[in-house]
C-alpha cells in the first residue's frame, strides 16, 4: 500500500555529509526541507562507517605504537592487551554521539526525515521504500541527490563474508585476524593495515600499480612506505589477484607479479578495498532526466544536473570522493536552490591519508606539474631538521611547496609526518587566498611545532 | 660505454642518505643534469642529478633504500659527446655537483602511470585547483553574484591576484564601455584554444587597442549602409600620369589626392555627409568645415591622419601635403593632434587590389569612401564596346544621417565629376 506524504519544496536524498550539509543550510535559508535516508540519523558512510570510525580506530593504533616506541623515552607499558569488542563499542560510541548530534540539529532546524531509500518515478515526483515497510510517495519541487557511494567488489569476489570483509566489514571488527591481505594499496586499504598491523594482525597489502597511494607523490608515499615495510608483513606493488576461495581455515589466494609468476597464499581474512562506486543503481535518474557521464552524475558547476530542479553533489557527481568536498558541494547546491548565487570553484581541495605518518596534499602535486610540463619551483624540507618531530620521537616526515616562478603564488603543498592532515589546512588556505610563497614564509608560525616545516618550505625559494 | 653513477657529496659531515624518490626507469633517456633520484639526508631533500646525457641502463637501489655517498645507485650509456666522455671514462667519475631541491622543475620524460583506482585523483573536478583565477573565495563570490567573470578580470595584486577592488572596476569599465556602445560580448570569456592545437599570445599593440574600441564603438552605434558605384576614371588617370611624369617625387599626384579634392567639392553639395550626429541633444551637427581623413597602412597597423580645409586648397597643394603627411605616418612620426579632426575618410586600398569593400564608418563622422583597384573593363558607349578604366568606389555611411537615396546621389555625384571635372564648377558654390 502506498501513501503520499506532502510535497517537498526541497528534498535531499541521502544523508551524509554532503546530503545533511545541504539540507541544513537550505533549511537556514528558510527553505521547508526533507531528508529522505534510511539511517536513524544523519550522517552517511563518513559518521557511520568511513571517516569517523577509522579515525577511532587509528588513533588506538597509534596509542599502541607510540606505547612500543616509548621505552626509547624511558617509559615502558609492557605488551597492551586488546579488547577488541571494547573498543568497537568505544567507536559505536563515538559514532552514536555524532550522528544524535546531527538528528537534534536536524530537529531543531525543522529538517523533516523520511527513512528510506528514494527512487525517482517522475520529473518532479519521488516514490520511497520505507524502512518500516511501505511505499510513499513523494512531489517536490527542488530534489538535491546525495547518495553517495560504497566500496567496488572486484569480478573475483563479489559478495563480503566473515572472511572477506570490506571497509564495512573491516571498521566493525569481531576479532582480530592472524593474518590479513588487503586488496587494493590506497588509502582506505592503507589505513585500515595500519590499525589492523597495530592490533597484531600479519598485514599483507597487494597493489595491482606500481605505487601504493597512487596520485600522492612518489616522495610523500616513499616516507609512508618506509615505516609501513617494517609494520608490515609485505607490500606486493605490481600485483594482482587473481582468485580467491575460502576454505575452513583461511581464505586461500592466487597473486601474480608482472613477470607472471603465481602464487598462492592463505590468509586468515581478506580486505577488499579496491575503490569506491557511486550509488546510483535504482534510483529512477532516467525517470528524471538526470544525464550520467563516466559512471557519474553530470553537473554543472553550480551543480544542476541536466534535470530542471535536480540537483547532485558528493560522490556521484565524481573525484576526488571525499567527504568535505560533498560539503562544500552541498552548500553551494542549498544556496543556488535558495535562489542565491554560488558555484562550486575552489581552488583547491585536500586530500589526507591519516596513515602513519600521514600524508597530505592540496593543490598541485609534483607528479601533475611533470604530467602537465608545468613550469614551477620545488622546495622541500626534511622534517628531522624542525625540532618538534625529534621530540615527538620521531624522525621522518616531509613538507614541500610547489609555487609558479612567474606569479610567486603556491600552487601546492604536500606534507608527509605524524599530524600532516592538520597541517594541510594552512596551505589550502594559502592557496585559496592566492598567497605567494613570501606571505607564507613571512607568517609568524608558532615554534616548536611541526607547522614552522610550512614556513621554512617557504622560507627556501628566499635562498634563490 | 657504460658509465656508473654513485651518489655525489652533499655537504661537510653527511655520509648517507634515503633514497625517497626515484626519477628515472631504466630505459629512459636522461638529459646531462636532470635529476636521477631524490634522497632525503640529514640537512635536506636533494636531487642526484645525471653526470651525462644518456641512457639509464641499470638502476640498482629502490626507493626507501639506504645509501652511501660515493655508493653506485645507477649505471647508464652516456651518449657519444666527444672528449669530455673519453677522458671521464679514464679517471673515476666526477659526481655532477649537487644542488638542494628547488629547482625549476623540468618536465621529465617518465611520470608514474596516473591510475588512482584506490586514491582521489586531486584534478578531476571540471574547475581544476589552481586553474581557478587567483582571488580569495569571497573575491569569487562577488565577481559571480555581480555577473563577472573572474576570470577575465585582471588583477592588480601581488602575483597577479583580484581583489574586489579589481572587480569593481572592471564592473565599471565594462559599465562605461556600454555607455559609449561597445559590445558587452568583448567580455565573453574566450576557449581554451591551446586544446585544438600550439598558440602564441601577443599583447594587443597600441593602436590596435584603439582601432578595436573604435571599430566597435562604430560597429555598436552607426547603422551602416554601402553604396557601390564605378568611376570612369580614364581621363583623370591619362592627366594624372601626365602631370606625374613632370612632377617632383614630393609633388606626386596620387588619386587619393584627386579623391579628396572631389570629395570636398560632393561634401560641400551635400553637407549631411560633413556632419555628426548628437542624439543626446536631438541634434545634427553640420561641420563648416572639410578635414579628410586618409587610412594609412603603417607596420604598426592602421592609422589616419586628417589632411584640413581641403575644400580651400587646390590638388596641387593637398598631394604635396598628403605625401608628407603619409610618410610622417608610416615612420610614427605622426602627432595624435594629426589624427584628430576628420569630418570625412578615404580608404584607398586600390594599391592592393580587390573588387569592392565595405568600409566601416568612423564614427563619429557618417560617412567614409572606400576606394579599390580601377581595372580596364569594356563599356558600351551605344555603339560598340570601349575600353574604360573604371575605379570602384563604396561609400559607407551611418544611415541614421544619410538616407539611402542621398548616399547614391553622393555617390553618383563623385562619380559624374571624376568623369567629367567640369561638373565640379558647373553649379554655384554652396
Amino acid at each position: 500500500m502506498s501513501t503520499t506524504l506532502d510535497k517537498a519544496q526541497l528534498v535531499v536524498i541521502g544523508a551524509g555529509p554532503g546530503g545533511y550539509a545541504a539540507a541544513f543550510r537550505a533549511a537556514d535559508l528558510g527553505l521547508d526541507v526533507t531528508i529522505v535516508e534510511p539511517e536513524a540519523n544523519p550522517g552517511g558512510v563518513c559518521l557511520h562507517r568511513g571517516c569517523i570510525p577509522s579515525k577511532a580506530f587509528l588513533h588506538a593504533a597509534k596509542v599502541i605504537r607510540e606505547a612500543e616506541e616509548a621505552p626509547l623515552m624511558g617509559v615502558s607499558f609492557g605488551k597492551p592487551t586488546i579488547d577488541i569488542d571494547a573498543m568497537r563499542e568505544w567507536k559505536n560510541g563515538i559514532v552514536t554521539t555524532l550522528t544524535e548530534g546531527l538528528g537534534g540539529k536536524a530537529q531543531k532546524k525543522n529538517v523533516h526525515h523520511v527513512r528510506g531509500l528514494a527512487r525517482f518515478v517522475g520529473a518532479k515526483k519521488l516514490s520511497i521504500d520505507l524502512v518500516d515497510g511501505g511505499v510513499a510517495e513523494m512531489e517536490f519541487d527542488q530534489a538535491i541527490i546525495a547518495t553517495g557511494s560504497r566500496p567496488a567488489m572486484p569480478p573475483f569476489a563479489k559478495e563480503t563474508s566473515e572472511r572477506i570483509i570490506d571497509s564495512t566489514g573491516a571498521l566493525d571488527p569481531t576479532r582480530i585476524p592472524q593474518s590479513l591481505l588487503i586488496i587494493g594499496g590506497g588509502y582506505i586499504g592503507l589505513e585500515l593495515g595500519c590499525v589492523y598491523a597495530a592490533l597484531g594482525s600479519a598485514v599483507t597489502v597487494v597493489e595491482m600499480l606500481p605505487q601504493i597511494m597512487t596520485g600522492a607523490d612518489r616522495d610523500l608515499v616513499s616516507q609512508v612506505k618506509r615505516r609501513l615495510d617494517k609494520q608490515f608483513e609485505a607490500i606486493l606493488t605490481n600485483t594482482r589477484v587473481l582468485a580467491l576461495e575460502e576454505q575452513k581455515d583461511g581464505v586461500t589466494t592466487i597473486l601474480e607479479n608482472n613477470k607472471g609468476e603465481q602464487t598462492t597464499r592463505i590468509f586468515d581474512q581478506v580486505l577488499v578495498s579496491v575503490g569506491r562506486r557511486p550509488n546510483l543503481d535504482g534510483i529512477g535518474l532516467e525517470q528524471a532526466g538526470v544525464e550520467i557521464v563516466d559512471g557519474f552524475v553530470k553537473v554543472d558547476a553550480l551543480r544542476r544536473t541536466t534535470a530542471e530542479g535536480i540537483f547532485a553533489i558528493g560522490d556521484v557527481t565524481g573525484q576526488p570522493m571525499l567527504a568535505h568536498k560533498a560539503t562544500h558541494e552541498g552548500y553551494v547546491a542549498a544556496d543556488v536552490a535558495a535562489g542565491k548565487t554560488a558555484a562550486f570553484e575552489p581552488r583547491a581541495i585536500p586530500a589526507v591519508c591519516f596513515t602513519d605518518p600521514e600524508v597530505a596534499w592540496v593543490g598541485l602535486t609534483e607528479t601533475e606539474a611533470k604530467a602537465e610540463g608545468r613550469k614551477v619551483k620545488t622546495a622541500k624540507i626534511p622534517w628531522r631538521s624542525i625540532g618538534r618531530t625529534l621530540t615527538l620521537g620521531r624522525d621522518d616526515g616531509m613538507t614541500k611547496m610547489i609555487i609558479d616562478p612567474e606569479t610567486d603564488l603556491v600552487l601546492g603543498v604536500g606534507l608527509a609526518g605524524p599530524g600532516a592532515g592538520e597541517l594541510i589546512s594552512e596551505a589550502a588556505l594559502a592557496i585559496e587566498m592566492a598567497a605567494r610563497w613570501q606571505d607564507v614564509a613571512m607568517t609568524i608560525h608558532p615554534h616548536p611545532t611541526l607547522s614552522e616545516s610550512v614556513m621554512e618550505a617557504a622560507e627556501m625559494f628566499f635562498q634563490d | 660505454m657504460k658509465q656508473d653513477i654513485r651518489v655525489p657529496e652533499v655537504s661537510d659531515g653527511v655520509v648517507k642518505g634515503t633514497v625517497i624518490g626515484l626519477s628515472v626507469a631504466v630505459g629512459d633517456r636522461v638529459e646531462f643534469d636532470q635529476t636521477l633520484l631524490e634522497m632525503e639526508t640529514d640537512k635536506a631533500v636533494v636531487a642526484v642529478p645525471s653526470p651525462f646525457t644518456g641512457t639509464i641502463t641499470a638502476i640498482l637501489i629502490d626507493e626507501g633504500d639506504e645509501v652511501a655517498i660515493g655508493q653506485v645507485v645507477m649505471a647508464g650509456e652516456p651518449e657519444e659527446a666527444g672528449a669530455a666522455t673519453s677522458t671521464e671514462l679514464e679517471s673515476p667519475p666526477e659526481p655532477a655537483p649537487v644542488r638542494a631541491e628547488k629547482v625549476s622543475r623540468v618536465p621529465a620524460p617518465t611520470v608514474a602511470p596516473i591510475s588512482a583506482k584506490t586514491l582521489p585523483p586531486p584534478r578531476t573536478d571540471s574547475t581544476p585547483p589552481g586553474e581557478v583565477a587567483p582571488a580569495s573565495p569571497i573575491v569569487r563570490r562577488f565577481a559571480r553574484e555581480l555577473g563577472v567573470d573572474i576570470h577575465v578580470v585582471g588583477g592588480t595584486g601581488p602575483g597577479g591576484r583580484i581583489s574586489d577592488q579589481d572587480v569593481r572596476e572592471f564592473v565599471k569599465r565594462v559599465m562605461a564601455g556600454a555607455d559609449t556602445g561597445r559590445s558587452p560580448a568583448a567580455s565573453r570569456p574566450l576557449p581554451d584554444f591551446a586544446r585544438w592545437g600550439e598558440i602564441e599570445r601577443q599583447p594587443l599593440s597600441g593602436v590596435r587597442k584603439i582601432t578595436a574600441e573604435a571599430m566597435a564603438y562604430a560597429w555598436a552605434t552607426a547603422p551602416r549602409v554601402t553604396q557601390d558605384d564605378k568611376a570612369d576614371i580614364t581621363g583623370i588617370e591619362a592627366f594624372r600620369k601626365e602631370f606625374n611624369s613632370k612632377a617632383t617625387p614630393e609633388g606626386k599626384l596620387t588619386m587619393t589626392a584627386i579623391l579628396v579634392r572631389v570629395a570636398a567639392e560632393a561634401l560641400l553639395q551635400f553637407p549631411q555627409l560633413n556632419s555628426s550626429l548628437d542624439l543626446a541633444n536631438n541634434e545634427l551637427i553640420l561641420k563648416s568645415y572639410i578635414h579628410v581623413g586618409v587610412a594609412v597602412d603603417t607596420p604598426a597597423g592602421l592609422l589616419v591622419p586628417v589632411l584640413r580645409d581641403v575644400d580651400r586648397k587646390g590638388i596641387v597643394t593637398l598631394a604635396i601635403e598628403l605625401n608628407q603627411i603619409a610618410a610622417k605616418t608610416r615612420e610614427r612620426r605622426i602627432s595624435p593632434a594629426d589624427m584628430e579632426g576628420g569630418s570625412f575618410t578615404i580608404s584607398n586600398l586600390g594599391g592592393i587590389g580587390g573588387t569592392g569593400f565595405t568600409p566601416i564608418v568612423y564614427a563619429p563622422q557618417v560617412a567614409i569612401l572606400g576606394v579599390s583597384r580601377a581595372e580596364m573593363e569594356p563599356v558600351w558607349d551605344g555603339g560598340e564596346f570601349v575600353p574604360r578604366l573604371r575605379m570602384p568606389l563604396s561609400l559607407s555611411y551611418d544611415h541614421r544621417v544619410v538616407d539611402g537615396a542621398d548616399g547614391a546621389r553622393f555617390l553618383r555625384w563623385m562619380c559624374t565629376a571624376l568623369e567629367q571635372p567640369l561638373n565640379l564648377v558647373m553649379e554655384d558654390p554652396a
